[in-house]
């Protein structure tokens, strides 16, 4: 039988021969999220780009985002002018439709990053509240959240508008609102799953309080669908305000935005493609390399999925 | 304390320092119907009556089949659930009337190891922070430097390497996270376990392994356990006393040697004989009792003795009077009117 003082002997041994590994440096740590997840590292580089973009816009780009000249109205991509080069072309008020991408940048990432934090963030708190507590408060919650749910995303935003106005903060208002409903549902019901594991109830057993047992062992534990939830609606959130940008319900003129650009672009798509082409790629690009980056954040944070090689 | 002397008797002999004791205690859980108004409609008879003694320093084992009522047994010792009836005296505090702050302390002295090492782990904390987590809750250890420390210490003792503190659980197997488990329980200085089917889960040779440790672990720290399993063997090697129970009844409580040698009730005499003896001439000569029919559901058990539908001596009388929680012998208490 081994004993008490053995088991010590033992470790102490094992100790000095020491056969675990030790955890692997950051430099390697990414090297190894890129070899494994090469189109989530794809999308942390369109996502790191477009940050980059938005930060040193006013270093990046050759032009005023929101002077006009006539001089240069509707130039093709690659036109030179005694101003400078038109790389991407100009609008119709002769802006550099380069430096507005860029700009635009700024708007779409301040406007997905706040929604998508704030919306995320409140659905986790209501999401593991309710289910942790369960009982009368749990349903109260999931009614109020059906409530918000019933209305469709573009419906409730646009009403949201409506009633408050077009300014850049109801905009945020309106797409962070309908996403609280979303992310608490989706957090409850993974919570409601861990509730019932027994680390829980080892915790309880413990005499943890409340806020430890949420913060500790439940909010991590929901990190996976948050992180998904959270990536997807920066992306949504992008998506969403173009779309009521476009609505002339979001970002008013002449505020650079990709979705009113888009909107401008209505009227010369035909013979002035270039308006409409690169703002769209601006927006597709933006969502889907937010999605990517995502889905592979997700794999990558889960230590169950994490192997050190 | 209960006054009803029937009661305190049936706990078994007051002999000795008693730690728990357990009086009466009844777990009831409702069954509803309804989605928008919920209304009760039965209750399943988890716990239905039962009284148990545990001495400082003993082992006592709490067996019988899936179903019967031990692990909620344990969770009510916790206070995990809220007894519907009954009480549990923790060194003289009744466990059932205390408030969150006051069992708090309590908490403490009275620990837990769970049956599935691998849920019983928080998977996103490393070993590190899950067996310092109760000493800084319980403030038994002032400092970062001095958990850690005891971390270490504990890991030793419990057969691991120290340097698995930096590791998370999905990196360990079974039996080293159940020894995580121990490690845990045992980080605030416990002096009552309750091991609920602590090894069940673990193959032969880990169990052995796990049950040596928690033998050692019971000699050196003078721990007090509730171990309870379904494992007649485990149980045979491990505890003083065993109590059997049966529907949310004990049917049969008595020092291990007497009850395996001398098990009177017939619910005990079948489920010892249905452990197979490692010989298949031996194996092959005995006779087997195999109980018949289904377990009663514990919505609705059968009225009288719970075990009648089943039991082989029965009588018309067993259909009507609950049989009374007997001393039979010193020690050895049945609840059976045919013995």
């Amino acid at each position: 039988m081994v004993t008490v003082s053995e088991n010590l002997a033992d470790a102490k041994n094992a100790e000095l021969q020491d056969d675990l590994r030790d955890r692997p440096g950051l430099w390697k740590q990414i090297t190894s999220f890129a070899r494994k997840q090469p189109l989530g590292f794809a999308g942390l580089i369109v996502v790191l780009v477009f940050i980059c973009l938005a930060v040193f816009a006013p270093w990046l780009s050759p032009f005023d985002p929101e002077a006009s000249s006539y001089e240069h109205m509707l130039a093709p991509p690659g036109t030179t002018s005694d101003a400078g080069t038109f790389y991407l072309g100009t609008d119709d008020f002769g802006r550099d439709v380069l430096t507005r991408i860029i700009y635009g940048a700024r708007t779409a990432l301040f406007v997905g990053f706040t929604c998508a934090i704030v919306g995320a963030t409140v659905g986790l708190v209501l999401g593991v509240g309710s289910a942790f507590f369960g009982g009368k408060i749990d349903l109260i919650f999931q009614r109020i959240m059906d409530i918000f749910m019933a209305f469709p995303l573009i419906i409730m935003a646009l009403s949201i508008v409506a009633i408050f106005g077009s300014s850049i903060q109801n905009v945020i208002i309106a797409i962070t609102i309908p996403f609280i409903p979303r992310c608490a549902r989706v957090v409850r019901s993974s919570a409601l799953a861990i509730r019932e594991i027994p680390y829980i109830d080892a915790a309880r057993a413990n005499g943890f309080s409340n806020s430890r047992i949420i913060m500790r062992h439940m909010v991590p534990n929901v990190m996976a669908p948050f992180l998904i939830m959270l990536t997807a609606f920066v992306g949504q959130a992008i998506l969403l305000e173009a779309s009521l940008s476009f609505l002339g319900l979001g970002v008013q003129e002449p505020v650079p935005a990709w979705g009113l650009m888009l909107k401008n672009a209505q009227e010369y798509i035909r013979s002035e493609p270039w308006i409409a082409i690169w703002p769209g790629i601006a927006i597709t690009l933006g969502v889907f390399g937010f999605n990517l980056f995502g889905d592979a954040l997700r794999d990558a944070l889960d230590p169950r999925l994490r192997s050190n090689q | 304390m209960t006054t009803d002397s029937t009661l305190e008797r049936a706990a078994g002999t007051n002999l000795g320092e008693t730690l728990v004791q357990v009086r009466d205690l009844k777990m009831f859980f409702p069954v509803t119907e309804g989605a928008i108004i919920p209304r009760v409609i039965a209750h399943v008879k988890a716990v239905n009556g039962i009284s148990f003694d545990i001495k400082k320093g003993e082992t006592l084992g709490l067996v019988g089949e899936s179903g019967c009522g031990k692990t909620t047994t344990g969770r009510c010792m916790l206070q995990l659930e809220t007894a519907t009836e009954g009480a549990i005296y923790y060194d003289g505090q009744d466990l059932t009337k205390l408030t969150k702050q006051e069992m708090r302390p309590l908490r403490q002295r009275i620990q837990v190891i769970f049956q599935d090492p691998y849920s019983s782990l928080n998977p996103r904390m490393k070993i590190g922070e899950i067996i310092s987590e109760p000493m800084m809750v319980h403030k038994t250890e002032p400092d970062a430097a001095a958990r850690d420390k005891r971390v270490r210490e504990l890991l030793a003792v419990c057969g691991l390497n120290p340097k698995f503190a930096d590791r998370y659980p999905h990196e360990m197997s079974g039996g080293q996270r159940q020894r995580v488990g121990i490690a845990r329980a045992l980080a605030v200085r416990p002096e009552f376990i309750i091991c609920d089917e602590a090894v069940s889960a673990l193959d032969v040779s880990i169990q052995a392994q796990v049950i040596n440790l928690l033998e050692d672990l019971r000699d050196e720290y003078d721990l007090t356990y509730l171990f309870i399993s379904h494992d007649l063997s485990v149980v045979r090697h491990l505890c003083q006393r065993v109590a059997v129970m049966y529907l949310g009844n004990i049917v049969e409580l008595a020092e291990t040697d007497e009850l395996f040698d001398n098990p009177m009730h017939p619910y005990t005499q079948a489920l010892l004989e249905a452990v197979p003896i490692p010989d298949p001439t031996i194996e092959k000569a005995r006779a087997h009792r195999v109980i018949t029919g289904e377990i009663p559901s514990p919505m609705n058990p059968p009225p009288g003795c719970v075990f009648h539908p089943r039991c082989g001596i029965a009588v018309d009388e067993c259909k009507k009077l609950v049989p009374e929680f007997r001393e039979v012998k010193p020690g050895h208490w049945v609840a059976c009117s045919q013995v």
